[in-house]
């Protein structure tokens, strides 16, 4: 597709001027030979190689095994821009849970006539089995990852929310290990707030929502489906990185009150269990009965308060496109608090006025599945032919609830390289909130591009890469 | 009518289990229609915990096992007093809101079949009261599905028996509900024991269905015997579908050959 420039908001450069919090990279990148360049750009290669990260970012399928591209030019934000994105994503993430706190108990904002009854009842992922429990503090998802696009120098919008189990943060903090490793320089020239105090208070936060019945050191491990997973490299990274044991289903049992874990000197119990698997999977005696990866009983022992799962069973119904609409008005109703973070503004197929809208402006909107994901059953109306075009009117017609559109949003590009210097591509943010005892937010997150010139899908599947991300201090 | 039950269940492996974690709904709940007067579920040795009662208000409980195992015996046996209040649920405690209950499953999605079969014995019936759609979705089925044992199985979907035109009272539960939710009515799965008169060990396991009915809340439909649950029905736990509701499920290590073996009986006071 091709776009307009002076449209896109470019984050270094006004004009031709360069941005301040820019000015120590466009030295830097001026004054590297192509040749250092060339050799930088296949050490990064090799570091993330011999780590061995190289699974697709937020489940969105793809060859795990291969490796996403790593832009080496960071991306910036400056204090004040990242104090109003960290009030806002922290806004976000307490509204969300409060969603999940009353959906599950008495669904005052369904009473109050705020959200209508059917999109929760009857979405897929609310759980009956969670109905009438509340999870220790109360928080349903205690990792929350928002992404996020600019499209100007004040303007963010919210694209989708994450409250299952959200990856990508190991490439988050293995960007920020390389460029120190690989340009200690500038870290030095610039004060940039770090991200390695990620894990600490990752596990912080699990540790805080350990379940009544502990009475000692709540004992945290990390549950995975196992080393065919394609983000088991992240499962681990983040078991190491906290000290935490790294489980399969088969490790742990229950027996009597609570979950237990083999280990060679006998059962350990289990207080809080970080799961990277999905709801349907976690218990075959409660969810799907074919499930090998889950553990058995399971549930009875969380709804007996034996042990906590994060994010809790049935936390997705607060990340569907189709409540997304409804975040603003959570945030409202749950905080009394205006929105700080705009929601991008999105048509329901399924209501008739606003499928008449997207049926006359197919062209322009960009279309997503309610459940979809990762750039997968989406549709962006001006980079598609007309024969794609017609096949997804047919699609939305057959089933409008099942289709939300969104207008083409232009997003911010940031300078990356490329093979004649550096030009503007763009991007996208994810933050990870975490939320336990208390809110915690490290600065930035995963930054997403679009390495393809003028694409604006930073999907990995779809030829994406990821960048460092900074945020300045004052 | 004062009913007692003893329903015991016998698994036996083959090669021994390595050990075996079962999650139990077997105790029924009392409401108007029933008053539990005693109930056991003794479990042998097996170590129990994890007990809590759901959001649709059937108690459940985990318990385990130590392998090796080579057999479990679940034995059932209590007392209740019911009351025929003509399959109205009445004071039961739950909190699942009545729509999450139009969802189907993978054994009650209804095909073009059941839509069908939906939309025609409601034909003409857009000004009839809610019950009474409902009485004619559960005739419909009874119709529709001849009671046979033997023809269908556990994983038999609503869809399959309707075109099978056979099926036992599990297969007319799930069509039941698969009809129910073609138009628009929540829908739910029971488990349960009948009292079938004088032959006591007959059909005494037993399923139905529930039907969400403004005015009157959930009412029972047990489209198998045409009629509504009366007083000898005991109501053990629901779901989605007869998965979601068993009242036994289990997991046994890959390899290991189960054997099941179940008796039930039903019996009323004045025969014993």
């Amino acid at each position: 597709m091709t776009e307009r420039d002076d449209l896109v908001f470019n984050e270094m450069l006004n004009g031709a001027e360069v941005r301040a919090a820019y000015e120590s990279l466009e030295r830097w990148h001026k004054s590297m030979p192509d040749e250092m360049r060339t050799l930088k750009q296949s050490e990064a290669e090799n570091l993330f190689k011999r780590v061995g990260i190289t699974f697709a970012v937020y489940g969105e399928g793809g060859d795990p095994e291969r490796l996403i591209p790593f832009d080496m030019f960071p991306r910036v934000f400056t204090d004040s821009e990242w104090r109003k994105l960290d009030r806002g994503i922290r806004q976000r993430a307490a509204a969300l849970n409060a969603f999940l706190a009353d959906v599950y108990d008495r669904a005052e904002i369904v009473r109050a006539g705020r959200i209508p009854e059917h999109l929760i009842t009857r979405n897929d992922a609310y759980e009956k089995a969670a109905i009438g429990f509340r999870p220790p503090r109360n928080v349903y998802s205690h990792i929350v990852g928002i992404d996020l696009v600019r499209t100007g120098a004040d303007q963010f919008f919210v694209l989708e929310d994450n409250c299952r189990t959200p990856s990508g943060v190991s490439y988050m903090l293995q960007n920020r290990e390389i460029m120190m490793r690989m340009f200690p320089q500038l870290f030095l020239e610039n004060r940039i707030a770090p991200v390695d105090g990620y894990a600490r208070l990752l596990k912080k936060t699990l540790a805080s929502v350990a379940p009544q019945k502990c009475d000692s050191e709540p004992t945290v491990v990390i549950l995975t489906p196992g080393q065919f997973n394609s983000a088991y490299y992240e499962h681990s990274f983040l078991a190491d990185l906290m000290g935490v044991e790294l489980v399969e289903g088969q490790d742990l049992f229950v027996e009597g009150d609570f979950v237990w874990m083999k280990t060679t000197e006998g059962p350990r119990k289990v207080d809080v269990i970080y799961r990277r698997i999905d709801d349907a999977f976690i218990d075959p005696l409660c969810f799907r009965p074919d499930s090998m990866l889950g553990v058995p009983g399971l549930m009875s022992v969380y709804r007996s308060g034996g042990v906590n799962i994060c994010s809790c069973p049935g936390a997705g119904v607060a990340d569907d496109k189709a409540i997304y609409t409804y975040v603003p008005e959570m945030i409202r109703f749950y905080l009394g608090e205006a929105p700080i973070l705009e929601n991008v503004p999105t048509w329901q197929c399924a209501r008739k006025d606003e499928f008449k809208y997207v049926m006359e402006h197919l062209p322009e909107l960009v279309v997503k599945e309610v459940h979809g994901s990762g750039g997968y059953g989406m549709l962006v109306g001006p980079a598609a032919d007309t024969s794609t075009i017609e096949l997804f009117r047919q699609k939305i017609v057959e089933n409008p609830s099942n289709y939300i559109a969104q207008p083409t949003l232009s997003l911010s590009a940031c300078p990356t390289f490329v093979d004649a210097g550096i030009a503007p591509r763009h991007v996208d943010l994810r933050p990870y909130c975490l939320v336990g005892e208390t809110i915690e937010l490290v600065p930035g997150g995963l930054t997403r591009v679009a390495l393809t010139e003028g694409s604006l899908v930073v999907n990995s599947s779809q030829g994406g890469g990821v960048k460092d991300t900074w945020v300045l201090a004052e | 009518m004062r009913l007692s039950v003893r329903h015991v269940t016998r698994y036996s492996f083959d090669t021994p289990a390595r050990g075996l974690v079962q999650t139990h709904k077997l105790i029924p709940s009392t409401c108007a229609s029933q008053n539990i007067l005693s109930w056991t579920v003794s479990v042998g040795d097996a170590i129990r915990g994890a007990a809590f009662r759901d959001s649709a208000g059937d108690m459940v409980e985990t318990i385990s096992v130590r392998g090796p195992v080579d057999e479990m015996v679940i034995e059932v046996s209590g007392e209740v007093e019911t009351t025929d209040l003509y399959g109205v649920l009445r004071n039961h405690r739950e909190t699942v809101p009545p729509t999450t209950y139009l969802r189907s499953s993978r054994l009650t999605r209804a095909d073009t079949a059941l839509r069908d079969l939906s939309a025609s014995a409601l034909e003409g019936m857009e000004d009839d009261s809610a019950l009474n759609r409902a009485h004619a979705l559960a005739r419909a089925v009874n119709t529709a599905i001849a009671y046979v044992p033997g023809e269908t199985e556990e994983m038999t979907t609503a869809a399959e028996a309707l075109s099978g035109a056979k099926g036992v009272c599990q297969d007319h539960s799930h069509a039941l509900i698969a009809l129910a939710h073609a138009a628009e009515i929540p829908a739910r799965y029971v488990a349960g024991y009948l009292h079938s008169g004088q032959d006591a060990t007959g059909e005494a396991s037993h399923a139905w269905a529930e039907l969400f009915v403004p005015g009157l809340g959930w009412v029972g439909f047990d489209a198998s015997n045409r009629c509504c649950p009366d007083e000898r029905y005991i109501r053990l736990c629901s779901g989605y579908d007869a998965q979601d509701a068993a009242p036994i499920r289990g997991i046994l290590n890959a390899g290991v050959e189960e054997h099941l073996d179940v008796s039930v009986a039903v019996m009323s006071q004045h025969q014993q």
